[in-house]
This record gives structure tokens, C-alpha cells and sequence, in this order.
């Protein structure tokens, strides 16, 4: 069967050059998506800037950044990542990252220790807050009518009223419904982060621990096609992300050449990995009311 | 050789100054409509774009206000996005010092200016109260005094880590106590360009001693002479020339054949930005208090304004009428002497586009601006998205290349630079 294929861009560059070059020859290669590393405190570049800096300069790979949830505010994440899927017209994707050291709550000084499994509940409630927040405007919000001097139509817009243990959130998003509805939420699948795409250790019986509906991908770093190839005969995988290749031009090459990969023609993130169609939970609400 | 005049583009916002209503009117969240504006302004050898930043959809009525552009893109994102496709043009846009931290905030301002080659500026504001903090983890918490207290730790603690070189930081002040490794390396710029808003004793306190470049908001001739003396006369105690920082009212304009023609077209965009419906709400942005039994085209209110400024009917708006029963008074009076309807008047007392007429008056308008000190510059503020500043860029920057007082191509590497600062 065939894979889709990921690339772990992890450098640290500020090079505005060395991003698009990169970007570009996987978007030339048909690559599914690039995934951009980040950690606060580390050498290098804001994650979500990378992806919106190759954003209108690539037209069909998927553009993924790590953010972290523990430090950040879910509204800028939200908001950061809506306008990164209009930039890049339905390709943005967030790989949700966790962040257990206690160096980096230092760097921003609020908080003190917290334990791993408040981080993860606090995670998932970051990224619940960041899904309400992209369908707080349903698709047609917008409705520009001259004659009531109406802009929107403001109950097509919806507060999401979230409380949760540790934060608020009111809502609605500052920006309108984007492209894919809802962009690709990724995580590590040890980081136990529900998400659309979980990148795996290539070990099976990871593999087989994740729970059905989600995509899978194994991450390779430095893989060959062989090994490739191997992992495209495993139940449930839908994928490999894989990193420091001498040369992923001539690994596409061959991967292609064997059958293993194929680009495809998809227009959106979401449909490129399968996904359904997202629909607007507040949408769906009002047509069931 | 006479002082050479700054110019930028700011993206039309959520005011009811942009029209949407104008068939010719474009997206305001397509970021094609944010490359096409930014390109205009480097065809037009701007020296950077300008755009806001949303917290919290405005409310009037304790509604979602409609009437208005409603829905932005996040501002960092669409800057650094504009990097790939610009070149030279600077990149700037307000961050807000309450909803924002320092290390990650400054990161993000030294990647921009990384990733756009010494092209980023930061429009520095600071908003108090728990309207906002709802969409926030950390709430409403700024007391109003407060709030140049933090926009001053703030830019301080963004110096600092800007000045660490990507390395060790330990910080503590009475705002922030942080520590840690900073991890960008120095940008082109050193430090970005700093540009705020505030008018107030302490915002122009504050600008004399952090900013750039204040985004004034005086635009009559005499008035702007009187502000731009006011603040550059700070700058001495805290050792900095006259040149350090940049006096840049953000202004509109409209451009016509004739001088008669411009002031037809004025009026009418002006009826565009000023619906009945639109006329009856901004009514109530002085009045503070519902007026919609009332009709637009009929006499003013005669009750007074309510005076209630921890509970104003419109939130996510700056205050702007520290006395309202003075304008409400004078509101009335005008509209009496002149037989005007609520909107008829709304329209004469707000949103008067600054500079009408041919580009050649246009050109020298602006000019004489710049050579009497009542300014630095411009942030032009056009009615529509994005194709507002094409005729300005076609029309009026020639004619002031002609004076000899607007670039004819970008000599700076980078955005300070190309603003004359150091």
C-alpha cells in the first residue's frame, strides 16, 4: 500500500533562505506535510513564523509547527493557526507540544512546577479551547448586507463559554472560519494529546495502542526505503515522518518508484491525510435546535 | 536638503472608516488582500505596513457589533508571512503588553526581524480592564495606572533580552521574574523598531524615553506643531536628539481631478462610512446609553450622556470622549445652527478625511506638514481593502519625489535604517 510522507524540519536557522529552500523542495517533491520543531529556549526560530513565512510561498505541502500549550495563551494559538490555514489556503496543522521542564516556565516566569498528568489534562482543555475558538464563526458569518448595513450575521457567531479547571476562555475567535474548518491537530503519540494525527516510535505495538479514527505515522529519522517499505506492510500505519535524509529527493524518488508513495492531488491538509470534512460543532447545534 | 518624508501603509481595520459596502471593496482576511496592499506600498517605496492587533470582537448593547468590518487575521502571523513576499517594505504591528510576555513575545519579534532581514517594528499598547482578559488564561488584572508601568518594564525587559545575544538572562522588575537562556541571536535590527500610541502625559513620556516613533493622533496643523514641540522637548532628559524619534499621525485622504471633484468624492465615502445605522451607534459611543428608539435622520437627543465610565455600551473600543456632556452640548448646538439630522451631523464630526483635493495639493498639503515640523510623516489610512492606495501611489509619490522630499528608492538594509534612526 501506499504511504503519506512527512519531514521533520528540526534546525534552528534564521535564515529566511534556508526555510523556503527546504520548504519548497518538499512541496516540489509532493510531500503530505513538514512538520517544524520548537521548545521554548532552544536556539532557533518561533515554529508557527517558519510555517507562515513558506506559507505563500509553497502551494501544496501541509505546514505543521510544534506550539506548546503549557506557556502560551490558547487565543493566540487559536488565532495564530486559523490565519496560518487562510495564509496557506487550507494546509496548516499544529503538532501540540507539552512542556514538562521546568527551565522553560522560568523563561516566562508565571508558574511554578506542575505535575506531567495536570499538564496533559491541561493540554487536551488548551486544545479544546483552540477547536471551539476556530468553529466560534460558522462559514456563512459573513454576510455584507448593504441594505440592513449588516457586516455579519452575529448569530452565526458563538461564544464558547469555556471553563475549565485551570483557564477561561469567552470567545468568539478574532478570525473568521478558515479554509479547512478545523486545521490537523498532531501530537506525539506518547504525549497522550488527543489529536487527528499521532506521530509514533517505530515500534508495532505503539502502534497498535492507538486508538482507531486517527492517523498514524512512524517517525524514521534517517530512514532508507527499505525500512520504508517495511513499515508500509504494518496494520494502521498511514504514514512516516522522517528526518535527517542525506538526500529525500532521491529517497522520493525511490519510494516512488516502488510503488510506496504517490503525491497527491488534495488541496487541503485534511483531505490529503483522509480526514473527513470538518464540521462546525455550533453549526450542527443550531440546525439540531 | 529638506526633511525627507516618512511614509506607511496601515491595512484597513474593524472602524467604520472602512467600506465595505463598496463594490470595489476586497477581503479583509484574505491574505491576498494583505500581499496586494503591501506590494502597492513597496511599489510605492513606503517605508513599512502597519497593521492592528484583535483581542475581543467589539460589543455595543452588550451585542457583537455588526455594522463595522468585523473578523481579523493574527497579526504576527499575516507580518511574517508578508517577509516572503516583500522585500525592502517594513513590517509593523500592535501587540498589546497586557495579553502578551516578554520572552515570548520578544522571540517572536527578533524571529520577524530575523526572518525579514531587519524589517520588524512593534506598535507597543497596553489595554486595562477584564473585557479583554475573558479570552485570556491569566484574566482580567491591569489596573489603569498600571498600564504604562508594564508597557515600560515591558519594552525594558524586551531590550534586554534583544541584548543578550541569544544567551543567559536573569530579569526581575516589578512586572516580570524571569530567567533562562534567551536563544535568538542578535537581528539585523538589534532591537526592532518601537512605535505607541498613547497621548496622554505618561504615553508621551513614555514614548520620549522607549519608542522610535509615537502614531500620533493630531492631525489640524496648529495642533500637530503643538504636540510634535510638546514631545520632542522630552527627549533631551533622557540624552536623545530630535531625530530618535519619528512623529507619524496616522491620516485618510481622498484624491480627485479637481479640488472640487476630491471634496464631492469626500462626501461622498463619507456617507458610505456613515450608514443611519452606523450614525445611531456611534451616537451612543458619546451618549453611552441605547439610543436605537431613535431616528437617524431626526434631531439629536435631548437627554444628557451617561456618565458611567467603568460601564461604557461600547467594549473593546479606546475611551474617546474625556468630557461628554461638553460634546454632547456642542453636538447639539451644531447640529441646531445648521438644521442638521443625527446623521448628517455624525458625518461632519467624525471620520473628516484629512487631506482632500488634487494630488498636487495632496502632495504639497503633506509636504508643508513635514518642512513645519507638524510631523515626520504619514500612516495613511485608506476607506478600502486593498486597493485604497493605489492612486496615491500612483499619483502623489511621484509628485513628491519631484519635491525632493520622498525617497526614489530604498537606500537603507534595514527598516531603521530607512527611517533615519540609529
Amino acid at each position: 500500500m501506499t504511504l503519506r510522507l512527512a519531514v521533520a524540519l528540526t534546525g534552528g536557522s534564521f535564515d529566511s533562505r534556508h526555510w523556503i529552500d527546504q520548504v519548497r523542495q518538499a512541496d516540489d517533491l509532493g510531500l503530505d506535510l513538514a512538520t517544524f520543531d520548537d521548545a521554548f529556549g532552544r536556539h532557533g526560530p518561533d515554529a508557527v513564523q517558519v510555517a507562515a513565512l513558506v506559507a505563500p510561498v509553497t502551494r501544496h505541502v501541509g505546514l505543521v509547527p510544534v506550539a506548546t500549550t503549557t506557556h502560551t495563551e490558547p487565543f493566540h494559538l487559536s488565532t495564530a493557526l486559523a490565519t496560518l490555514d487562510h495564509i496557506s489556503k487550507g494546509r496548516a496543522g499544529w503538532q501540540v507540544r507539552v512542556s514538562t521542564d521546568p527551565a522553560e516556565a522560568d523563561l516566562l516566569g508565571r508558574r511554578g512546577v506542575v505535575k506531567p498528568a495536570e499538564l496533559i489534562a491541561e493540554a487536551n482543555d488548551a486544545v479544546e479551547v483552540v477547536r471551539r475558538l476556530w468553529d466560534s464563526w460558522e462559514d456563512d458569518a459573513i454576510i455584507k448586507d448593504v441594505a440592513t448595513g449588516r457586516f455579519i450575521d452575529r448569530s452565526k457567531l458563538h461564544y464558547i463559554d469555556f471553563v475549565g479547571e485551570h483557564f477561561a476562555v469567552k470567545g468568539p475567535s478574532i478570525v473568521p472560519r478558515s479554509p479547512q474548518g478545523q486545521p490537523v491537530v498532531a501530537a506525539l503519540a506518547a504525549d497522550e494529546v488527543d489529536a487527528d494525527l499521532l506521530f509514533v516510535e517505530p515500534d508495532p505495538d505503539a502502534v497498535r495502542r492507538i486508538e482507531p479514527g486517527r492517523k498514524v505515522f512512524v517517525d524514521l529519522p534517517g530512514a532508507s526505503a527499505d525500512q520504508i517499505q517495511t513499515w508500509s506492510e504494518i496494520s494502521g500505519v498511514d504514514g512516516v515522518r522522517v528526518s535527517e535524509v542525506p538526500d529525500i529527493s532521491d529517497l522520493v524518488v525511490e519510494l516512488q518508484r516502488r510503488g510506496l508513495f504517490q503525491p497527491s492531488a488534495q488541496k487541503t491538509l485534511r483531505a490529503r491525510l483522509g480526514l473527513p470534512v470538518a464540521v462546525n460543532r455550533y453549526a450542527r447545534e443550531a440546525s439540531v435546535a | 536638503m529638506p526633511k525627507q518624508i516618512i511614509l506607511a501603509a496601515h491595512f484597513p481595520g474593524v472602524n467604520n472608516t472602512t467600506v465595505w459596502s463598496d463594490p470595489r471593496a476586497g477581503s479583509q482576511i484574505d491574505f491576498d488582500s494583505f500581499e496586494y496592499l503591501a506590494k502597492t506600498a513597496e511599489r510605492g517605496l513606503f517605508d513599512f505596513f502597519f497593521l492592528a492587533e484583535g483581542l475581543r470582537l467589539r460589543e455595543q448593547r452588550g451585542l457583537i457589533h455588526d455594522l463595522d468590518v468585523v473578523g481579523r487575521p493574527d497579526t504576527l502571523t499575516v507580518l511574517t508571512a508578508l517577509a516572503a513576499v516583500t522585500t525592502h517594505l517594513g513590517l509593523a504591528g500592535t501587540l498589546n503588553a497586557t495579553w502578551h510576555e516578554p520572552y515570548e513575545l520578544a522571540r517572536q519579534l527578533a524571529t520577524l526581524d530575523h526572518l525579514s532581514n531587519g524589517r520588524a517594528a512593534w506598535n507597543v499598547v497596553t489595554s486595562p480592564g477584564a473585557f479583554f482578559g475573558e479570552n485570556f488564561r491569566r484574566g482580567g488584572f491591569l489596573d489603569h495606572a498600571d498600564r504604562y508601568v508594564r508597557a515600560a518594564e515591558f519594552i525594558r525587559t524586551a531590550r534586554a533580552l534583544w541584548d543578550t545575544d541569544g544567551g543567559d538572562f536573569a530579569i526581575r522588575n516589578s512586572q516580570f521574574d524571569i530567567k533562562g537562556r534567551f536563544g535568538v541571536p542578535r537581528s539585523p535590527q538589534g532591537h526592532p523598531v518601537i512605535l505607541q500610541a498613547g497621548d496622554s502625559d505618561a504615553g508621551r513620556e513614555l514614548a520620549a524615553q522607549h519608542s522610535d516613533a509615537i502614531f500620533s493622533r493630531h492631525h489640524q496643523i496648529d495642533d500637530a506643531r503643538i504636540f510634535y514641540r510638546d514631545v520632542k522637548d522630552r527627549l533631551a532628559k533622557y540624552s536623545r536628539a530630535e531625530n530618535d524619534l519619528k512623529i507619524i499621525p496616522g491620516v485618510s485622504y481622498v484624491l480627485g481631478d479637481s479640488d472640487a471633484d476630491a471634496q464631492e468624492k469626500a462626501h461622498h465615502i463619507r456617507r458610505q462610512q456613515v450608514s443611519p445605522q452606523t450614525a445611531i451607534l456611534l451616537l451612543e459611543q458619546l451618549w453611552n446609553t441605547d439610543l436605537s428608539g431613535y431616528d437617524a435622520e431626526g434631531p439629536l437627543p435631548a437627554i444628557d450622556p451617561v456618565l458611567d465610565e467603568d460601564d461604557t455600551i461600547i467594549k473593546g473600543r479606546a475611551g474617546m470622549y474625556p468630557d461628554r456632556i461638553k460634546t454632547a452640548n456642542e453636538w447639539r448646538a451644531r447640529a441646531e445652527a445648521k438644521n442638521l439630522s443625527i446623521r448628517d451631523l455624525i458625518i461632519e464630526v467624525t471620520g473628516r478625511q484629512n487631506f482632500i483635493g488634487t494630488a498636487d495639493r495632496v502632495a504639497e498639503q503633506l509636504n508643508e506638514y513635514v518642512q513645519t515640523d507638524a510631523c515626520d510623516g504619514f500612516i495613511l489610512v485608506s476607506h478600502l481593502t486593498p486597493a485604497g492606495l493605489d492612486d496615491f501611489v500612483d499619483q502623489v509619490v511621484p509628485l513628491l519625489q519631484e519635491r525632493g522630499v520622498f525617497r526614489t528608492e530604498y537606500s537603507g538594509a534595514t527598516l531603521r535604517q530607512n527611517l533615519g534612526l540609529s
